[in-house]
C-alpha cells in the first residue's frame, strides 16, 4: 500500500491543485460505489489527495474538468450516452468500473431478447399487472436495443473487472494510478464475478 | 541409453521423450503453458490456440507442435501473452459470458487462463448472440451461451463413453456443438452422469444441476491461486472417482 503522507507530499511539489475525480453509476447497480465505499477509512486518507467533482456521493450534477473519470455501468439508454460522453470529454483518464461497464454485465442479459419483447414482458404482459402500458413520458430516458460496454461507445483508459471489484482493487488501483506507477494486483484482486 | 533429449521452453531445459509434443514435454516437467483445448487424456486437437508459443520464430500451438531436439520456445514473453488476450477476448465476446450469474465462475478454466493472462477487458466489441439453454436432462443442463467448441465433450463422448452424443456442426463462425437425437436435445440422448462426457468441459456450458453455489464464491478452484498452480478444471474434477469408491 502507497504512503499516503509521502504521497501527498510528491504530489504537491508537482501540481499545486488536487486531483480531480468524478463518478457515476450508467446501467448498473450502484454495487459499485458501494464497493468504492468499502475503500472505508481509507476514503479519509483519499481525500487529502483528490477533490470530488460530480458524483453520487457529493451529489454534484454536471461533470467538470477532471484528471479521473469513473464509470460504473453500462450504456442501455439515451441519457447513458450522454453522460458517458460527457465524462469522456471532461476526464483525461476514463476507468470502466466493475463488470457492467466492462462487458455489460447482468442488464446486458436483456440482449437476448428484443426490446419490444422486454418492455411487453415488463408493462403489459407481465404476472400482476394493472393499467398496462408502456411509460413513454418525454422524460423518461429512450431504451437503447442493446445494452453496451462503455468501450463500445468511448475510448476507456483502464478497465476493473468484478461484481464489483473490492475496495481493495479499487484502492490499489487509485493508489498506483496517482502514484503514476504501472498498475498491477495481487492475484485474488481481479475477478470477473 | 541415449543421451537425453531437451528443448529450451523460456530460456529453461526441458526433458522430452520421442513422440511428445511440447505441452506433453512442459507438462511433464511442471511447466505451465495455457490452454483450454487441451486435455492430456484426449488427442491434441489445437483449435483454441491459447497454448501459442513461438519456435525459432514461428508461432505453433505447442499442444500440437512435435518436441525436437534443441528448439527453442517462447512462451512467457509480452508479445505471446499479447497474443494469447486477443484470443481469450475473442473467445469472450463471441459468446455470452456473465460470469456473475454463471455458477460455474470461480472454477471455470476459461476464466481462470484470462486471469493468468491479465486479460482486464474483452476489448472486442460483443456479438451477443442469441443461444439457447437446453435443461431437457435430468442432471445435467448444456448452456449454450457459454461454449468455447474445445469439442472435449465431443471427444469424450466417442472416443471414451462410445456413445457419439455430441457433434460439431457447420464452419467459421457458425461452428457449433450440437446433440445428436432428433429433437437435439440431451434429454433425448442416453448420456449420463457417470460419462466421462459429463466431467470434460472447461467452462459452464455443460454444467450438473442441484449443485448451484454448494461452493460458495470466494472458496473455488482458482479464487486464490493460479491456474498454474491448481491445475485444469477436469484434472480437478473428483466426482466420477469419488462415485466408484464405496462408501461407508
Ligand atoms: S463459463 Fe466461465 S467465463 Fe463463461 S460465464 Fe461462466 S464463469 Fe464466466
Ligand atoms: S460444451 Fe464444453 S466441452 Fe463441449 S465443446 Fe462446449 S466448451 Fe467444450
Amino acid at each position: 500500500m502507497a504512503d499516503i503522507n509521502n504521497l501527498k507530499n510528491k504530489l504537491e511539489k508537482t501540481r499545486p491543485e488536487k486531483i480531480k475525480l468524478a463518478t457515476t453509476s450508467l446501467c448498473g447497480c450502484f454495487g459499485c460505489h458501494m464497493s468504492f465505499l468499502d475503500i472505508d477509512e481509507r476514503i479519509l486518507q483519499l481525500v487529502e489527495l483528490v477533490e470530488f467533482d460530480r458524483s453520487p456521493i457529493n451529489d454534484i450534477k454536471k461533470v467538470g474538468p477532471c484528471d479521473i473519470g469513473i464509470i460504473e455501468g453500462g450504456v442501455a439508454n439515451a441519457e447513458n450516452v450522454e453522460v458517458l460522453q460527457e465524462f469522456r470529454k471532461n476526464c483525461k483518464t476514463l476507468v470502466a468500473l466493475g463488470a457492467c461497464a466492462v462487458n455489460g454485465g447482468i442488464p446486458a442479459m436483456r440482449n437476448q431478447f428484443e426490446l419490444k419483447e422486454c418492455l411487453e414482458e415488463a408493462y403489459i404482459n407481465g404476472v400482476g399487472i394493472e393499467n398496462p402500458m408502456i411509460p413513454s413520458d418525454p422524460e423518461i430516458p429512450l431504451l437503447l436495443n442493446k445494452v453496451h460496454p462503455i468501450h463500445e461507445v468511448v475510448k476507456v483508459d483502464y478497465f476493473l473487472p468484478g461484481c464489483p471489484p473490492s475496495g481493495d482493487t479499487i484502492w490499489t488501483f487509485l493508489t498506483e494510478l496517482i502514484e503514476g506507477r504501472p498498475i498491477s494486483f495481487p492475484y485474488e484482486q481481479i475477478h470477473y464475478d | 541409453m541415449t543421451d537425453q533429449q531437451t528443448f529450451s521452453l523460456d530460456g529453461k531445459s526441458i526433458a522430452f521423450e520421442d513422440g511428445d509434443t511440447i505441452m506433453d514435454a512442459a507438462l511433464r516437467s511442471g511447466e505451465y503453458i495455457p490452454h483450454l483445448c487441451h486435455n492430456p487424456e484426449f488427442k491434441p486437437h489445437g483449435s483454441c490456440r491459447v497454448c501459442i508459443v513461438n519456435v525459432n520464430g514461428r508461432h505453433v500451438s505447442s499442444c500440437t507442435f512435435p518436441a525436437s531436439q534443441d528448439l527453442k520456445v517462447e512462451s512467457n514473453t509480452a508479445e505471446i501473452k499479447q497474443k494469447r488476450q486477443s484470443l481469450l477476448q475473442m473467445l469472450f465476446v463471441e459468446g455470452n459470458h456473465v460470469c456473475p450469474g454463471c455458477e460455474k465462475s470461480g472454477a471455470c478454466q476459461l476464466q481462470a487462463v484470462a486471469y493468468y493472462c491479465d486479460m482486464l477487458s474483452p476489448h472486442f466489441t460483443h456479438f451477443f448472440p442469441r443461444r439457447e439453454v437446453d435443461a431437457s436432462h435430468h442432471d445435467f443442463l448444456i448452456d449454450y451461451n457459454r461454449c468455447i467448441v474445445c469439442e472435449l465433450c465431443v471427444r469424450a463422448s466417442n472416443d471414451v463413453d462410445g456413445k457419439q452424443v455430441f457433434s460439431i456442426q457447420q464452419r467459421g463462425i457458425q461452428r457449433h456443438l450440437a446433440v445428436n437425437s432428433d429433437s437435439g436435445r440431451l434429454g433425448d440422448t442416453s448420456f449420463s452422469k457417470t460419462d466421462k462426457a459429463a466431467h470434460v468441459c472447461p467452462v459452464g456450458a455443460i454444467l450438473p444441476k442441484d449443485i448451484g453455489y454448494n461452493q460458495p464464491i470466494g472458496h473455488r478452484l482458482y479464487d486464490r491461486q493460479p491456474i498454474s498452480q491448481v491445475g485444469d478444471v477436469a484434472a480437478n474434477d473428483k466426482t466420477l472417482q469419488e462415485e466408484d469408491t464405496p462408501h461407508g
